[in-house]
């Protein structure tokens, strides 16, 4: 019998889902604790392998050998290594990350300054990859094999081969160079550069609250293919992933039963087979989002976006390794914040966690 | 006073190595009765059930000669007229519960969908009459039952709720797909008698699909035994022990029996000759037994 | 191919372990050759291959010659594929430029999944606090945003093409990792585990002879899919000014080149970026019929 075997492997796969969901919260906390203390440790290395020497960094190439073993002691770097990790520890969490060499600023201070444009971003490709890859996914699944399957695996196989950064010139190349339908690299023209005050850092958001239309506009016509570049990627994970989970349920037997009672088609689909996967796409959506926060390293370049992952690429490229260790942690915080986060809202969502 | 009259009944799946034929050529005519149908594991009993549902998703494929429902054919309906049959007067319920409800769905919400679907109404209208049919199935504490998940009933009850679900509608036809086999044995005798109770009380047509040959028995009135896609033999449930198909016979002589106690059970050893031969017809004019 | 000996190759009856072997080799090598789009990979790849090891007799010009005289040429009947800001040849760039490639994904595709299998069966087959403290190491490396990992790692190491390698092979092996314990628990109780032991074999002849051979199917269809994807991280490090240093032709580098000429010279960043878009794919396309006929399970995803 071999459906009963099969039905038991579900039946195991699901209690040790809820087991595994059912895990209680201080062991969730301990594990984001271990987490970051990992995620800490590896960026620790990371900068104490640096070939740059820091203590020159500060105190320049001209200094005596007096001056360099005072900056020398005074950055700690006599210790032993567990304690200068228990101090970068203690850094790290009262938020400082050192100084930046390059803008002269606390990486602190240029990370909030940053980050919200690389927030928009990724929100906006997030938003564009969810609203057109969950349809398409469910589509595709539900007419397997049909004309919106072959063009959606098309679709997600040209967004899995093509280079981001690739895409993105020919991107501008077209649509700014040729076709002047959008506003080139940068988040603004440069008319409206500091008009808007900043409230949430969003530019978009910003823009409106300040009630100008104009500024709006103009903000948009410059996110619009950078987010859209994003959100091609997205919606190719997006839609792949919609579409497995979809194939999942529509052999599921609940589904045999809405058939059965009669349901139409779309019924099966969305009100069925939908919300059971919209649980697990919560997840899948996270997911994305973070990976866009990542991916916008590329896409920033390209379009010149004032963003976290320019902002990172230029301090790596001039040696200055706080900013990078700061971006880098902020970055793997997002992530591992992001898993947490999605994990919370599978036990607020799954009745069956309750 | 036949509800459901099948002939030459095939469904066909393509594959690499050329068709398969999962149901070879199938009749038979259903009643206000309880119909038995016993097989192995893929002798197509299940899938006989889905066909007759309009349930084969391509690539299957279901031909056959005849496939009427009070004179009116179902046979390669159109979706949409389909879906009219289905669940208003064909119904199913099926193995295990944990499966077969949706499990993000209040239990409630399954039983109001089936029926406001064919009954239209109001909300409240079919509220009551979820709870009615919950009580039907006699669960104590339909109130509450409505509210919760399926994760957070048992499998007894689960099919109980199953069991609501495919009748609120009042179909005329129910076909049960081994509905006990997944439960626990000392609540399927209760389910059973419930499902039965019901049947009756509506007279409709039962068509209960199993393997266990003894339950079949008890519970039906007539058997139609079928190995690899075809009906090799048809009895009324009373005259079961004397079954002159060879497989039948095997199957029977396969199962302990108290009053005839063997050291060791026969192993049943299958021929080739049964997947041939001519298909029943003989017995479908009989008259049905008598009890209802 | 002789009717015998594919009649020996298709027996239902293998006489020998060889003939098993070289029988089913050969019935997954019908399954692939049945999905014409990952034939069309293999033979990418297969060209691609032979681009990297003819390419001083394919390319028409030196790599790195430069000529300034003609720079920035549009793609014409002397150059291809145009010349590049150095008046370089592209397409004799991008023919070498596959050495570099291929030397990337290849070096990347040997020590990421080999890492993995180490760790994830080891993990897997000592159970207890080993399993846990090698499993959290990896889910902290699985935490990490991959792309921004690998780039500290180059900025701590310094850039060249060994560092990003390594920094790619570093950052790429945590999947492998999981997957291969994934195995390892569901074979480590099979009776034929438990026989070999009764045998007298030791943790480390089980962990090398019966446990590493089954895991390395499903390594090797994960490893197919992710081609595509160490490609492009390869190509993201390039551009960036992280990977293989000038004048040496790394595609994504020749891509960053191209960048500010984007406007008004586009073939300078085109080329490379399609030459990075087909590989990939391939990479892709081989990938997918590699699963169907390694892991036919995963095919229906």
């Amino acid at each position: 019998m071999a459906a009963t075997d099969i039905a038991k492997g579900q039946g195991d796969g699901r209690s040790a889902a809820r087991r595994r969901r059912a895990r209680s919260v201080s062991g969730t906390l301990l594990s984001l604790a271990l987490t970051m203390l990992g995620l800490l440790l590896i960026t620790f290395i990371i900068g104490r392998v640096m070939p740059i020497d820091p203590v020159l960094k500060v105190v320049g190439d001209r200094a005596s050998q007096a001056q360099y073993d005072a900056a020398y002691q005074a950055m700690g770097l006599d210790r032993p290594l567990y304690v200068q990790f228990a101090r970068y520890l203690g850094d790290v969490l009262t938020g400082d990350f050192g100084r930046s060499i390059s803008t002269g600023q606390l990486v602190v201070d240029d990370i909030l300054r940053v980050f919200p444009a690389t927030v928009e971003l990724a929100t906006l490709g997030t938003l564009i990859g969810v609203l057109i890859g969950v349809p398409l996914g469910v589509i595709a699944a539900a007419r397997r094999g049909g004309i919106v399957d072959q063009v959606a695996r098309v679709v997600a196989l040209v967004g899995y081969s093509m280079p981001i950064f690739w895409l993105g010139l020919m991107g501008l190349l077209v649509f700014y160079g040729i076709l002047g339908w959008v506003g080139g690299p940068g988040r603004q023209g440069i008319i409206y550069d500091g008009m808007i005050p900043t409230v949430t850092g969003l530019i978009l958001v910003d823009s409106l609250i300040a009630g100008d239309w104009g500024a709006f506009q103009d903000a948009f016509s410059h996110i619009i293919l950078p987010a859209s570049l994003l959100g091609y990627f997205s919606l190719a994970y997006i839609s792949r992933m919609t579409r497995s989970f979809m194939l999942e349920q529509l052999s599921a037997e609940y589904i045999t039963t809405a058939r059965v009672k009669g349901l139409s088609e779309r019924a099966v689909i969305w009100r069925h087979a939908f919300r059971n996967i919209s649980i697990p796409l919560v997840t899948v959506i996270a997911l994305s989002f973070g990976s866009l926060l990542e991916g916008s390293v590329l896409t920033e370049i390209i379009f010149s976006w004032p963003g976290l992952g320019q902002y990172i690429t230029k301090a790596l490229l001039s040696g200055d390794m706080n900013a990078v260790l700061g971006g880098t942690v902020v970055v793997g915080t997002c992530f591992v914040l992001l898993n947490i986060l999605s994990d919370i809202l599978y036990r607020v969502l799954d009745p069956r966690s309750k | 006073m036949t509800l459901l009259s099948v002939r030459n009944l095939r469904v066909t799946f393509p594959t690499r190595q050329g068709t398969f034929e999962a149901v070879r050529g199938v009749s038979f005519d259903l009643g206000r009765e309880r119909l038995g149908v016993v097989g192995e594991s893929g002798s197509g009993k299940s899938m006989t059930g889905r066909a007759i549902l309009g349930l084969v998703r391509p690539p299957g494929r279901v031909t056959a000669d005849r496939m009427e429902l009070d004179g009116q054919s179902i046979l390669n309906l159109p979706e949409r007229r389909m879906r009219r049959i289905r669940g208003r007067r064909i119904s199913m319920v099926m193995q295990d519960p944990k499966f077969s409800l949706n499990p993000v769905m209040t239990v409630g919400d399954q039983i109001m969908e089936a029926y406001r679907l064919h009954a239209g109404g109001a909300k409240h209208a079919a509220r009551d009459k979820a709870l009615e049919m919950l009580r039907a199935v006699q669960i104590r504490d339909p109130e509450r039952v409505m509210a919760a998940y399926p994760h957070e009933v048992s499998g007894g009850m689960g099919q109980r709720i199953m069991i609501a679900m495919m009748l609120a509608p009042d179909p005329e036809i129910l076909i049960a797909d081994e509905p006990t086999s997944a439960l626990d044995v000392s609540v399927r005798t209760e389910v059973l008698n419930i499902m039965d109770r019901l049947v009756r009380d509506r007279g409709m047509g039962l068509i209960f699909i199993s393997h266990d040959l003894n339950l079949v028995a008890q519970f039906c009135d007539r058997v139609l035994i079928m190995y690899a896609g075809r009906i090799v033999e048809t009895l009324a449930a009373k005259d079961l022990h004397q079954a002159r198909h060879p497989y039948t016979q095997g199957l029977l002589n396969s199962l302990p029996r108290l009053d005839a106690p063997q050291d060791r059970l026969p192993v049943l050893q299958r021929q080739d000759a049964w997947r041939e031969g001519d298909t029943i017809t003989q017995s479908l004019d009989t008259e049905f037994p008598g009890g209802l | 191919m002789n009717q015998t000996r594919r009649d020996w190759l298709l027996s239902d009856a293998p006489q020998t372990r060889a003939q098993a072997r070289w029988g089913s080799l050969y019935q997954g090598w019908l399954t692939f050759r049945g999905n014409t789009l990952a034939m069309l990979g293999l033979i990418v790849l297969v060209l691609l291959i032979g681009m990297a090891i003819f390419a001083p007799w394919l390319a028409p010009q030196s790599p790195f010659t430069q000529d300034l005289a003609g720079r920035l040429q549009p793609p014409s009947a002397e150059h291809w594929l145009g010349t590049d800001a150095l008046g370089r040849d592209i397409l004799s760039r991008l023919i070498h430029g596959s050495r570099i490639t291929l030397f990337i994904v290849g070096t990347v595709a040997l020590i990421a999944p080999v890492i993995g299998l180490f760790i994830g069966t080891v993990a897997g087959f000592a159970g207890g606090w080993v399993d846990q403290v090698l499993m959290r190491i990896t889910d902290i490396f699985l935490a990490f945003p991959k792309l921004i990992l690998a780039l500290a790692f180059v900025a701590a190491l310094g850039a060249s093409i060994t560092n990003a390698v390594l920094a790619l092979a570093l950052t790429a092996w945590p999947p492998y990792a999981r997957l291969a314990r994934a195995e390892t628990l569901t074979i480590r109780h099979a009776d034929f585990i438990a026989a070999a032991r009764l045998q007298g074999a030791g943790p480390l002849r089980l962990l090398v002879k019966h446990i590493w051979p089954l895991c390395v199917s499903s390594l090797i269809v994960r490893v197919a899919l992710d081609m595509a994807g160490i490609i492009l991280s390869a190509a993201g490090l390039g551009f960036l000014g992280l990977g293989a240093q000038p004048p040496m032709p790394e595609w994504g580098a020749m891509i960053s080149d191209g960048r500010t000429y984007i406007l008004d010279f586009w073939w300078v960043a085109a080329m490379p970026g399609i030459a990075i878009f087909i590989v990939s794919m391939a990479f892709n396309l081989l990938g997918d019929g590699l699963r169907d006929v390694l892991d036919p399970k995963g095919a229906k995803e």
